[in-house]
């Protein structure tokens, strides 16, 4: 069996891409992810066949990802929430061009300069595409050190597959926690698939273009048109979520990464509590993995989403359930990171709402509640 | 009978869409006669601008890879540093290289980076209509510079070929002209030059050529040749800038 090492997310981050083939990085500092391209520069140093460069800019640096992923390289960049507002001018170009590259969001708050505590912020504008165009870009959401191993490498082949930028969305926190983790295995670079578009000079072949500039309306019309028959292929086949102590649950917590594991700990001191709760945690975030959510909205009470934001995921989740349960909402934005604690009282009031409701009695929670306390 | 004239292997059959008296046709044919000449269509990856060059993909006979608006630097040094025995040219207007690319070209060029650039300078904004441009002259009429550029409320022309000279990576960077057959040679001499540069690996290599834009100036085609030798030249004197090959 392999060796588990212990190390910090945004190293096991930098060791699976280059496991994966990564073979370019472009970067630009910005707290809470510089332990990154620090340890990609170390590393590629020391390898003939790989390049790291820190850019002038945000914009310089995804632009050299176009630059190399047109060359036919397997490319990262990666950068915190403001760096990586800048880099959706590239991010639309390389989705427009059909071009894989795999971009790092290590979220801080917002918006602005906001802080570098480790927060949700970007949800939105992760997985509604960011960049100008109609577009959608992957988004996977590790939670664990093991996760971020494994969900680089996916995201590297994701993007060689369907062709398309693919986005890994984590936060300050994940980024510097140290965990065990059994790295992947090193990926032999001639057995991945051929890329038959990439620009290398035309010998022996005709020339090729890459752009996304198509003047004539009806042919760019094709274009989308091509981009959402991809983007339905993949929202069928890639969505994934962890279902965590659902069989028997009367009410379900809805988070991912980091959150997701806040709650989970909020979820085992409310089962402790004796209150039948599970945690539905999205592994992808575009695709959203809505169906298993809808089936589970028949059986249960409610769905509290908790984020670490005003409330983004909880629009997905919203659309995934159609009405069919309650849908609240419990967020702490700014990098606030609340304990398992505080959220397990949100799950005991919520849970005892819903009971209370359910047996027909009053909700002392709520205003009726507080009248009855009044009046003894 | 000898044939002594025909289109160089590295352009397609495609028309030019130019306007007539535009710079651009006879700057697409020099830098395809040179690359036809050293031999070089089949290792090339070209990467043009936002512009009215967007479509040089359509003429040039080699890969090519449409970079986003003054992007065109930053694009080619990530294709150059993946594949660097490859020849990698950007195609850029005064617009996109000296105003929204300004950091790009500035940087790439002080990294040294083994890439050749052809800066055509017409001292305006072309496919957006004749807007002004960070290269218009002092006291030049744009669409958005209606009572002539003013040093004082639109600011004073860039020099940006100046600018990069300065840049320790930057190895060859010549101004040129296409008014007249002399000064046509001239600037393929200076292509030449410039992607003999990249070929040796110095570093950055630079070709700025004015070019003449009558539809935005607003004038004849032989009175914009002009405008280019008794105005532009004033400000752009055709000379070469730097030379450290």
């Amino acid at each position: 069996m392999a060796k588990k090492v212990l190390m910090r997310g945004t190293h096991v981050l930098g060791e699976a891409a280059i496991r994966a083939g990564c073979r370019a990085y472009f970067g630009y500092p910005i707290t809470p992810q510089n332990e990154l391209p620090e340890y990609m520069a170390a590393a590629f140093v020391k390898m003939d066949d790989a390049v790291f460069l820190q850019a002038e800019s945000e914009l310089a640096s995804i632009n050299m990802v176009i630059g190399a992923s047109v060359a036919g390289a397997r490319v990262m960049t990666s950068s915190s929430s403001p760096g990586v507002s800048l880099k959706q001018e590239g991010i639309s170009y390389l989705a427009g061009m059909e071009l894989p590259a795999v971009v790092v969001n290590m979220m801080r708050g917002g918006p602005g300069l906001g802080n570098i505590a480790p927060s949700q912020s970007d949800y939105f504008q992760a997985t509604r595409g960011g960049g100008h165009g109609d577009y959608r870009t992957i988004v996977l959401a590790p939670a664990y050190g093991q996760e971020i191993a494994d969900m680089t490498v996916a995201a590297f082949d994701l993007a060689d597959h369907y062709r398309t930028p693919v986005m890994i969305l984590g936060d300050g926190m994940m980024g510097q926690m140290m965990e065990p983790v059994v790295l992947p295995e090193p990926v032999d670079l001639a057995s991945l698939p051929s890329k038959d578009w990439l620009l290398d000079g035309c010998a022996g072949r005709p020339s090729r273009i890459m752009r996304s500039l198509w003047l004539d309306p009806p042919l760019l019309e094709e274009l989308n048109w091509r981009l959402a028959r991809k983007y339905e292929a993949i929202t069928r086949e890639i969505p994934d979520q962890e279902m965590y102590l659902l069989d028997d649950a009367d009410l379900v917590v809805a988070a991912y990464g980091t959150a997701a594991r806040i709650a989970k700990g909020a979820v085992h001191r409310a089962r402790e509590m004796g209150i039948r709760v599970g945690l539905y945690r999205p592994k992808t975030l575009w695709p959203f993995p809505a169906e298993a959510l809808a089936q589970m909205s028949r059986s249960i009470g409610e769905i509290i989403v908790f984020e670490l934001n005003i409330g983004q995921m909880v629009e997905d989740v919203r659309l995934a359930v159609e009405g069919k349960c309650g849908v609240s909402f419990y967020g702490r934005p700014g990098g606030v990171v609340p304990t398992p604690e505080e959220l397990a009282r949100i799950i005991s009031s919520t849970y005892h709402k819903l009971e209370s409701r359910r047996h027909g009695g009053a909700d002392i929670s709520g205003e009726a509640g507080l009248r009855a306390v009044g009046s003894v | 009978m000898k044939k002594v004239f025909s289109r160089p292997r590295s352009l397609k059959e495609t028309p030019f869409h130019y306007c007539p008296g535009c710079g651009h046709s006879v700057i697409h044919r020099l830098v395809a006669e040179v690359i036809d000449e050293l031999g070089l269509r089949e290792r090339t990856v070209g990467v043009p601008p936002a512009g009215c060059a967007v479509l040089a993909y359509n003429y040039f006979d080699v890969d090519m890879v449409e970079a986003p608006h003054g992007r065109a630097a930053a694009v080619a040094t990530g294709i150059k540093r993946i594949l660097p025995d490859r020849v990698v040219f950007t195609y850029q207007g005064d617009g996109d290289i000296a105003a929204i690319g300004t950091a790009e070209t500035i940087h790439a060029a002080n990294r040294g980076e083994r890439v050749t650039c052809i800066f055509v300078n017409n001292a305006v904004y072309g496919m957006t209509g004749g807007q002004m441009a960070p290269t218009t002259l002092l006291g030049q009429v744009t669409t958005t510079s209606p009572q002539g550029r003013l040093a004082r409320r639109e600011g004073n022309p860039l020099d940006l070929s100046q600018m990069l000279a300065v840049a320790a990576g930057s190895v060859y960077i010549e101004r040129t002209s296409v008014t007249s057959p002399k000064n046509i040679l001239k600037t393929r001499k200076a292509i030449k030059k410039a992607f003999l540069t990249q070929l040796e690996d110095k570093g950055f290599s630079l070709v700025e050529i004015l070019s003449p834009c009558p539809t935005n100036w607003k004038m004849t085609p032989s009175e914009a040749i002009r405008w280019v030798d008794e105005s532009m030249t004033k400000f752009f004197p055709l000379k070469v800038i730097k030379d450290a090959v």
